[in-house]
């Protein structure tokens, strides 16, 4: 195998924005799963205007991931894409709710309308994290596919135990990320509350990513294959433990920075090991992994890969210094005032 | 409504071609063409007031006139609601290629995708960052950079147009690639980058559709200004308004001409038979016919009813009024597109087009000679007009890409062969049904939203036409 190929660039840029999203729209999603919770009016507004400014520039990691596999992988977005059919189309319509429910909500006054996009925010935010959570309990478990990499299953198949477990999973994840931001983002007493919170959502947290780590060991092998195979890999594992307690010994501390931080950093070592644990394969075909979509037979053209290499060459530092800057602008706690929503 | 008819009329031509409900591919284009359809009500009106904020801000911080400020202020509240529209709708069509259209997103990926993927990082991510400094970073940062910020939003919605529409246009005119494989694993591949960003329609498409997008904004502030004068509101606003409107509805109304010109031109030349359709023009190697308007008799392969202008269309696409061009008869009927939807969805925009032209070229006159305020039946006109360049967007498109059939690549790779074939029948009308239903609940919700911010919108101290320093 080359080391520096496109092709494994590209899987690993591929990966860097799917991260970037987990990491951005995680939170985003995670204070939306919240939302219900909080009470008073005031009290929501400050959740949607703490990520006011920037939930609509994460989710664009999510769209350029998407672009991307599109563009470097053509068959994986062809095949996930239309065997999940009913899976996507529910989580478009989650997206779509979210978005229109932080713009509609703020809007008018009457109780009634506020309760009702409250709502709408709050379940299109809970079902896109467990949509997603299941979409990738699936690329880590396996689906199975035709000689003509066609998937073969039904929509029922694609909510097996493992991937609701790894949907839960997921849910709890950006709960727990999505209340430290909060409480990076407030002050007084909502933020007390929030902080009352914290503790319930990392006990539910550390239950699930425990049974979830235990079920991938034990039902999943082939999620093992290459770290048995290079063995440095278990660094990966063992480096995701102890930031995960980092989060722990932060949040006692009272430093919810460095929490967020560590939150940050599980998020993308729990992505790294579903990469490691799909590589080479894109998506592994149950039950022999005989018509698997590798980063191989999956890919565009050299020629498309390097053109695409140049664009991200160019694009992502910029996006980069754009996203940096707004949230950098942005920073401090949320006052609501008459531009907010 | 207008979606309906085109939707009514395309079953009457499916039905006729012996298509049922239950087909696949006939639901997967009902549905691609509802939900483009939808999202194409926002992008437009968000690309043609994203210039308008900049012109209205940039006379703000030239002039430091705080209507300036005002008036900038009200509208990037209606900017952002059309702008969560665009977008929620937008996320729609960017995964529709792979649920819906698999077949063809295998064989258009390495080519296609580049485009896809090149919106998102050099478009969205600009937009709807610098997005968030122009809602609520009015007093986070200097009234400069708050200029500026609005500057990138501006340039961000044109680039996501740029790209888009090159991908849109490469499926109309492919250029820069080879294919590669042959039957079922056959798949295009990029040879020359340039060559594919710029196929022979793109910059034409483009042009086009941004003017298109540019009148779309500029009419929708003339219809707020006029309905204000009308109901002898917020004057001072109302007129100074109606100024920035004008200017860009002149400017794009005109230019709109020149570009649709030109497309045609290209459409001559590279889409002959989608040509043929717009003028129902079957017989072959004769001049043609500019017809003003006409009923297509597809049986027998006639225009009806028609007045139109001998030898016209040769002129406007060559300059030689004897030029032959060749007729849809030149084309075995499996390679046809359906003509007369194509025929009427062509003239009503071009209609509506001089129209347009018209009515702005007859505003700035009138404004000139200092009657326009006070001239109701201009005014109302104005009111009303908001909906002509929507309307001449969908049907633009609608004659662009139904006269691109049958090919979903053209001449490459037929529609019929570029659906998804895992999706069955039921989970594509369980998805149509949703998007009817969810569609429909967030237009109303628009509506009666912007609607509400049209009549009760502006700041008090706007109201009373004062000046605050
Ligand atoms: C405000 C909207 C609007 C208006 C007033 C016009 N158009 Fe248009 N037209 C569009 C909006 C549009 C569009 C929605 O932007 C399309 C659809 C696809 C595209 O690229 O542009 C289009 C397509 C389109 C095409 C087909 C291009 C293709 O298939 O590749 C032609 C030949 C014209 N137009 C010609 C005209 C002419 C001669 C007009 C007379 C003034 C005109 N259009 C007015
Ligand atoms: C099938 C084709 C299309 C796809 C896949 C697509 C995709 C998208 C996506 C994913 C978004 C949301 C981006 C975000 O989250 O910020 C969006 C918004 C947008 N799209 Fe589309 N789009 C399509 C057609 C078009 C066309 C034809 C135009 C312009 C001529 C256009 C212009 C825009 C603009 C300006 C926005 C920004 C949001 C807004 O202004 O409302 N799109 N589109
Ligand atoms: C935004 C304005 C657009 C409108 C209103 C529009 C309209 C339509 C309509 C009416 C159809 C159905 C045609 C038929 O089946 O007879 C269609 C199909 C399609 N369009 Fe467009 N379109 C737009 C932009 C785009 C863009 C930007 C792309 C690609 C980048 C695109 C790609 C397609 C594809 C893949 C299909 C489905 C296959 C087909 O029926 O040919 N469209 N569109």
């Amino acid at each position: 195998m080359n080391y520096l190929d496109l092709n494994i660039i590209w899987f690993g840029l591929v990966g860097i924005l799917f991260t970037g999203y987990a990491i951005l729209d995680g939170f985003d999603l995670g204070v939306g799963c919240l939302h219900l919770f909080s009470k008073t009016d005031e009290e929501r507004r400050t959740f949607i205007n703490s990520i006011g400014p920037v939930w609509d520039g994460n989710e664009v990691w999510l769209v350029t991931g998407g672009g991307a596999l599109f563009a470097a992988f053509p068959m994986v977005y062809a095949t996930v894409f239309s065997g999940f059919y009913i899976a996507f189309i529910l989580l478009l319509f989650a997206l779509i709710f979210r978005a229109c429910s932080i713009e509609f909500r703020s809007k008018q006054p009457m109780t009634w309308w506020r309760q009702g996009w409250d709502i709408g925010f709050s379940l299109g935010s809970f079902l896109s994290a467990l949509l997603i959570g299941v979409a990738l309990g699936n690329i880590a478990r396996g689906i199975p596919l035709t000689a003509d990499f066609e998937y073969s299953g039904s929509f029922l198949n694609l909510l097996n135990p493992y991937s609701i477990l790894v949907g839960i999973f997921t849910v709890s994840l950006f709960m727990m990320h999505g209340a430290i931001y909060l409480i990076l983002k407030t002050e007084g007493s909502v933020r007390q509350k929030v902080t009352g919170w914290l503790w319930k959502l990392i006990v539910l947290f550390l239950i699930t990513y425990v049974i979830t780590t235990l079920a991938t060991l034990l039902t999943q092998p082939q999620m093992t294959r290459l770290m048995n195979q290079y063995p440095v890999l278990y660094i990966l594992p063992i480096i995701t433990v102890l930031v995960i307690v980092n989060i722990l010994r932060e949040v006692k501390n009272g430093d919810f920075g460095r929490a967020f931080l560590s939150s940050c950093g599980a998020i993308i070592l729990l992505m790294a090991l579903l990469g490691a644990g799909i590589f080479p394969n894109m998506v592994y075909s149950i039950p022999e992994g005989m018509n698997s979509l590798t980063i191989y037979n999956a890919s565009s053209s050299q020629k498309t890969l390097g053109i695409m290499l140049i664009i991200a060459l160019i694009g992502m530092p910029l996006v980069i210094a754009y996203t940096l800057s707004i949230y950098w602008i942005f920073r401090g706690k949320v006052k609501l005032n008459d531009q907010s929503y | 409504m207008f979606l309906l008819i085109r939707n009514q009329s395309t079953c009457k031509y499916l039905k006729s071609e012996g298509i049922s409900f239950m087909d696949l591919v006939f639901l997967s284009r009902l549905q691609f063409a509802l939900t483009i359809s939808f999202h194409y009500l926002f992008p437009p009106l968000s690309i043609g007031l994203s210039l308008i904020l900049v012109m209205m801000e940039g006379t703000y911080l030239k002039t430091g006139n705080i209507l300036f400020h005002q008036m900038t202020k009200y509208w990037v509240k209606i900017f952002s609601l059309i702008f969560a529209m665009g977008v929620a709708t937008g996320i729609v069509m960017e995964f529709q290629f792979g649920t819906n259209w698999s077949h063809y997103s295998r064989y258009v990926g390495d080519v296609f995708g580049s485009a896809l993927a090149a919106e998102g990082v050099f478009a969205f991510f600009l937009e709807s960052g610098f997005l968030a400094v122009l809602l609520f970073g009015w007093d986070k940062v200097s009234k400069r950079m708050h200029f500026i910020s609005t500057l990138l939003v501006a340039l961000g919605a044109h680039f996501s147009a740029l790209w888009i529409i090159v991908a849109n246009s490469w499926q109309q005119t492919p250029a820069g690639y080879h294919i590669v494989g042959t039957g079922s694993t056959a798949r295009a591949e990029i040879t020359d980058f340039w060559a594919m960003v710029f196929n022979p329609s793109s910059i034409d498409r483009f042009t086009h559709s941004i003017a298109g997008a540019w009148q779309a904004g500029a009419f929708l502030v003339l219809s707020v200004a006029a309905y204000y004068l009308l109901k002898k509101k917020h004057q001072e606003f109302a007129k100074a308004t109606i100024k920035f409107g004008l200017i860009l509805a002149v400017v794009s109304s005109l230019l709109q001409l020149v570009t649709g010109h030109s497309s045609a031109i290209g459409v001559s030349q590279n889409q002959p038979a989608k040509l043929a359709a717009f003028e129902g023009h079957y017989e072959d190697m004769t001049p043609g016919t500019l017809y003003l308007f006409g009923w297509v008799n597809e049986k027998q392969e006639k225009v009806q009813f028609g007045i139109g202008i001998p030898k016209m269309l040769s002129i406007l696409v060559s300059g030689n009024p004897n030029k032959p061009l060749t007729g849809l008869r030149a084309f075995p009927p499996e390679d046809r597109p359906p003509v007369n939807i194509v025929f009427q969805t062509y003239h009503g925009m071009v209609a509506i087009g001089m129209g347009l032209i018209g009515l702005s070229l007859l505003g700035v006159f009138l404004l000139w000679r200092t009657q326009l305020f006070e001239n109701k039946w201009v005014l109302r006109a104005f009111v009303i007009s908001v909906l002509g360049p929507q309307i001449a967007n969908q049907l633009g498109w609608a004659s662009a890409e139904i006269g691109r059939q049958p090919w979903i690549v053209y001449g490459l790779l037929r529609t019929s062969e570029g659906y998804s074939k895992v999706v069955t029948a039921h989970e594509v009308i369980f998805s149509l049904i949703l998007f009817g239903m969810v569609y429909a609940l967030l237009f109303a919700v628009f509506i009666y939203l912007l609607d509400h911010k049209i009549r009760f919108g502006l700041d008090p101290e706007m109201k009373s036409g004062g000046h605050r320093a």
